[in-house]
């Protein structure tokens, strides 16, 4: 296995990627979406449900739904905030997910209140780690 | 310790995600479900079937055996090599299974049942057997390979010896034929043209290189789910079982009620269950965005505001690669209604009542407006 692990974004235990998006919403956006590792299991995306712009989400909320001709899995928010955007695109082209799952198949955004710690998820290497054991 | 196919070191070679299904380690996809899926229905895919039975029968009276044994009537297969689609049923009507069988003399039929009831209907069919000096024997020496889509037949016809290929290609639907040591069948789960090939065991890998090598697509377990579902046909366990008669399995096609005075087992409990109504199963098309799962509950809506008329539940359900949309066989009581609701995730979604196949022959046969 090969799965793709960008440096640069924290990641949970269920398969979410987080990014810090600069100059986005008042307290600082962060964007969310399902790990290479993610796409991957699910195989070929064929629906995918995001949270409406203005929920509210607490940190492990089940918040959006991706479904592959195969099985449908829940996404779950990494971080409590209200949600700023969504991605309209995947509505029609679900594939995205699979082909790009850091960039064009992002999932939505949240305002990060002040208690959002994104520093408590994990790092690149530490998400490698546990893809290697959860692997064994 | 899982069971495998004479094709398991090919499928890893090609880089196959391997699951188990029904205790066999089996290609779920090579890579793309949905292209396998999109191969099949515009030109050509192959799937590995070995895990299925192939069960010989044999003996003078093997033919009265069958006409008691399965809820369709072997005695129309007039032309050796005729298959038919058949029920095998427990006395109460309950699908053990259902299976092809093919007429290859007066003495030897040939049948194909479920990989997952594979033992049971062993068990079931020798308990009856035994009263008809009929001998079973299971070919576990043989591998069995579908070729499916428009340019299955000629793909596969080229595996074959010169003087072999027009009697190949001449096959009609529903026969086969043994060509050598292999038996061909047009026939299938796809709603696609093309062959079942049961070959050697030894013969397989090779049959299978030299298919891919005529440019057909390996094919896995997850586009044989989506492209049997377009094409309307019942996976056991899943759209019928123990617990469910044809009649409410959409099968009531494959159950022979005439000749009146052929005796076959099910059938006092069907001809009960056909004067009772009951429910039946339908096609689903979802009108809105998801997809239709198996379990998912349905609701019938009442009569302008009138009490609800009960409720069924989806059998099947996918995403239609080819109609870009959800589709799903249900169990329903019994309705004039045109429109259902399905809860999906605790909200209601509606879908509409058509008439399977959705797909056949690569072509749409419902209205998806």
């Amino acid at each position: 296995m090969s799965d793709k692990v960008p440096g640069d974004l924290r990641y949970t235990k269920s398969h979410e990627w987080v990014r810090q998006v600069h100059g986005g919403a008042p307290n600082g956006a962060i964007e969310v979406g399902i790990t290479d590792h993610a796409q991957s299991a699910l195989g070929d995306l064929v629906f995918v449900e995001v949270p409406e712009v203005g929920r509210a989400l607490s940190a492990g909320e089940a918040c959006a739904v991706v479904e592959s001709v195969k099985a449908a899995s829940d996404v779950y928010s990494p971080l409590a905030g209200k949600v700023v955007a969504h991605n309209e695109a995947l509505a029609g082209k679900p594939e995205l997910l699979n082909e790009d799952p850091y960039g064009a198949g992002w999932l939505f955004r949240i305002e990060a209140g002040a208690a959002a710690n994104i520093s408590s998820l994990m790092t690149a290497s530490a998400y490698e780690t546990f893809l290697a054991e959860e692997s064994k | 310790m899982a069971l495998k196919t004479p094709l398991y070191d090919t499928h890893v070679k090609l880089g196959a995600k391997i699951v188990d299904f029904g205790g066999w380690d089996m290609p779920l996809h090579y890579g793309s479900q949905l292209e396998e899926h999109h191969a099949v229905r515009r030109d050509a895919g192959v799937f590995d079937v070995s895990h299925m039975a192939i069960v010989d029968l044999t003996g003078g009276r093997v033919r009265e055996f069958l006409r008691l044994l399965l809820a369709n009537d072997v005695g129309r297969l007039k032309t050796p090599g005729k298959a038919l689609y058949s029920c095998m049923l427990l006395p109460g009507a309950g699908v053990i299974d259902d299976l092809i069988v093919y007429f290859m003399s007066d003495t030897w039929y040939r049948m194909v049942v479920n990989a997952g009831t594979r033992d049971k209907d062993l068990a079931w069919i020798r308990k009856h057997a035994a009263d008809f000096d009929v001998t079973t024997a299971e070919r576990k020496d043989l591998a069995m390979i579908a070729v499916q889509g428009p340019n299955a037949r000629h793909k596969t016809a080229a595996l074959l010896l010169p003087p072999q290929q027009p009697g190949v290609l001449e096959l009609k639907p529903f026969f086969g034929a043994a060509f050598g040591s292999w038996f061909v069948a047009r026939t299938g789960y796809t709603g696609e043209d093309g062959f079942e090939l049961m070959i050697p065991a030894v013969e397989a890998a090779d049959a299978w290189t030299r298919l891919l090598a005529q440019g057909v697509r390996p094919a896995g377990l997850g586009a044989r789910d989506t492209l049997r579902l377009e094409a309307g046909m019942n996976l056991y366990g899943n759209d019928m079982d123990e617990n469910f008669h044809p009649l409410e399995s959409g099968l009531a096609w494959t159950v022979a009620f005439e000749p009146a005075d052929r005796d076959f087992i099910g059938r006092g409990a069907l001809e009960r269950a056909r004067r009772e109504g009951g429910r039946e199963l339908v096609g689903l098309l979802l009108e809105e965005r998801g997809v239709l799962r198996s379990h998912q509950k349905v609701l019938l809506a009442g009569n302008a505001g009138n009490a609800p008329e009960g409720e069924g539940e989806v059998t099947s359900g996918t995403f239609s690669p080819t109609l870009n949309r959800s589709i799903a066989l249900a169990r329903v009581p019994k309705t004039s209604q045109p429109t259902v609701q399905v809860e999906i995730r605790g909200k209601l979604h509606a879908a509409r009542i058509v008439k399977p196949p959705f797909v056949r022959h690569g072509k749409p046969l419902i209205d998806i407006s």
